[in-house]
């Protein structure tokens, strides 16, 4: 649905949108990070006989909307995917809510530095966050838990959102100009 | 859409951060008190979702299967590798056994000699582990037609497992040679040093009263040794296995923690002879 501007025709004169076909279409950008991060997730989730790569999924895609497109992710939605994490992984609840949360905070909060920088700032950026994001997700979990449970996990699994990273960022940047190429189109 | 006026509208995105934090304080504290809630959530939530992994679950099993298929190719080729090299100490071993069993042919010719007949023996289902009086013991089921008595011999496919103590009409039970009471005499095969093997209820028994001037090496064979009259002589029992604080202890050939069929042999001898713990007539006496 958010890719349908692939498909308008650049040549000739566009037609206006009608009323209700542009706010569907207004609305499906919106929606789209939330829908494409969750189901993103839960494909993620699924019972493949690999480390559950969830977590490590989920960072990437929240810290690229609320970096380049904080209207569509807005706190609420971080916090309905914090709460999918937490459900989908075994983690006490609340902790991945809380620290989706932060990560959204931060990126929101330092979104006009970074929007100038080039994409390998950003992913080193993506990294150091990823890692502190990681680090305050476990101490989070021992927290709630109310004992020290390994880091060793939570430190693969930020490696492993480091590493996918750049893949996740490919597309979602393709999907990202095409939405700013839609909206710039009279 | 709903219409706000631009100032509310503003005020309500910068709220709506700190509201959520403390949302999310607020579930982190409810899933403490009522820590069934996440438990239902998370059920209604793998009901919701369970059609979604029902209709990936052929492209899933593909991955699965590759994944498998290339850690397997991994194992191969240092199974191969291993192989290979068992191969080739396999083929050393294979002429070593044909030179000897050429010299010990030619040897036999000229000395003349008598070939020990080979021992009759009974194979018998273990059917319970422990119990009696032993830590370590098993029971076999035998039946009345076999003439088994008290201290046969008890070997399993690889080596040497105990010794028959108690004899009932349908049963038979095994002292297994890693209990406490058993005392089994040995030889260590290099050395030909005799010692004795006596059982710590461990996995592994432990060597006593070797002779002085002799050290049982690691990785030693052990074998029984016919002192006493009570094992004949060369049966397989172990490998000498020096415990951390250097104590010599014997890794058994026999696998007595998963043993399900032993064979008793009857060698005929009568050395030292379990005492009954019960009066009742030796149940073959009239045979031998």
């Amino acid at each position: 649905m958010a890719l349908s501007p692939f498909r308008r025709p650049d040549h000739g004169r566009p037609a206006p949108a009608p009323g209700l076909v542009r706010r569907i279409d207004a609305f499906a950008r919106l929606a789209f990070p939330g829908f494409s991060t969750a189901f993103l997730m839960v494909l993620a989730a699924a019972p493949v006989s690999l480390p559950s790569p969830v977590f490590a999924v989920t960072l990437p895609c929240v810290a690229f909307w609320s970096l380049f497109r904080p209207g569509a992710m807005m706190p609420p939605v971080v916090f309905l995917l914090g709460l999918l994490m937490d459900l989908l992984t075994l983690a006490p609840l609340g902790s991945g809510v809380l620290v989706l949360l932060a990560l959204h905070a931060a990126a929101v909060r330092f979104r006009r530095f970074f929007a100038r920088q080039s994409f390998l700032a950003v992913w080193l950026a993506f990294c150091a966050a990823a890692l502190g994001a990681a680090c305050f997700y476990w101490a989070l979990q021992s927290l709630l838990a109310l004992r020290l449970s390994p880091i060793a996990p939570a430190l693969h699994a930020a490696l492993l959102s480091c590493g996918l990273y750049p893949a996740i960022a490919l597309v979602l940047t393709r999907v990202h100009e095409a939405m700013r190429h839609a909206e710039n189109a009279p | 859409m709903i219409r706000l006026s631009i100032p509310l509208r503003q005020a309500l995105a910068r709220l709506s951060l700190p509201l959520m934090i403390a949302a999310a304080f607020g579930i982190m504290l409810l899933g403490k008190a009522d820590t069934l809630l996440a438990e239902r959530l998370r059920t209604h939530l793998s009901d919701a979702l369970s059609p979604i992994y029902a209709a990936l679950a052929e492209p899933m099993g593909a991955v699965r299967s590759a994944i498998e298929e290339i850690r397997s190719l991994a194992t191969l080729r240092e199974e191969n590798a291993q192989l290979r090299e068992e191969n080739e100490r396999l083929r050393r071993w294979h002429a070593t056994a044909l030179a000897l069993e050429t010299e010990n042919d030619m040897l036999r010719r000229q000395l003349n000699f008598l070939p020990e007949a080979a021992p009759a023996f009974v194979t018998a289902q273990v059917v319970a582990d422990g119990g009696g009086t032993y830590a370590r013991a098993v029971l076999l089921a035998t039946g009345p037609q076999h003439s088994i008595r008290k201290g046969q011999v008890a070997l399993d496919e690889r080596g040497f497992v105990g010794r028959v103590t108690e004899v009932g009409n349908r049963s038979a039970r095994v002292l297994l040679a890693t209990d406490m009471n058993s005392r089994i005499p040995v030889t260590l095969e290099s050395s030909r040093a005799r010692a004795i093997m006596s059982g710590t209820n461990g996995a592994r028994p432990r060597l006593a009263h070797w002779p002085e001037g002799v050290i049982p090496v690691d990785g030693e064979r052990i074998v029984t040794s016919a002192e006493a009259g009570a094992f004949p002589a060369g049966l397989p029992v172990g490998i000498v296995r020096l415990s951390s604080q250097g104590v010599p202890e014997v890794e058994l050939f026999a696998r007595l923690d998963r043993l399900d069929v032993v064979r008793l042999f009857d060698y005929g001898l009568r050395g030292i002879i379990p005492p009954e713990a019960v009066a009742r007539p030796e149940p073959r006496s009239g045979r031998r």
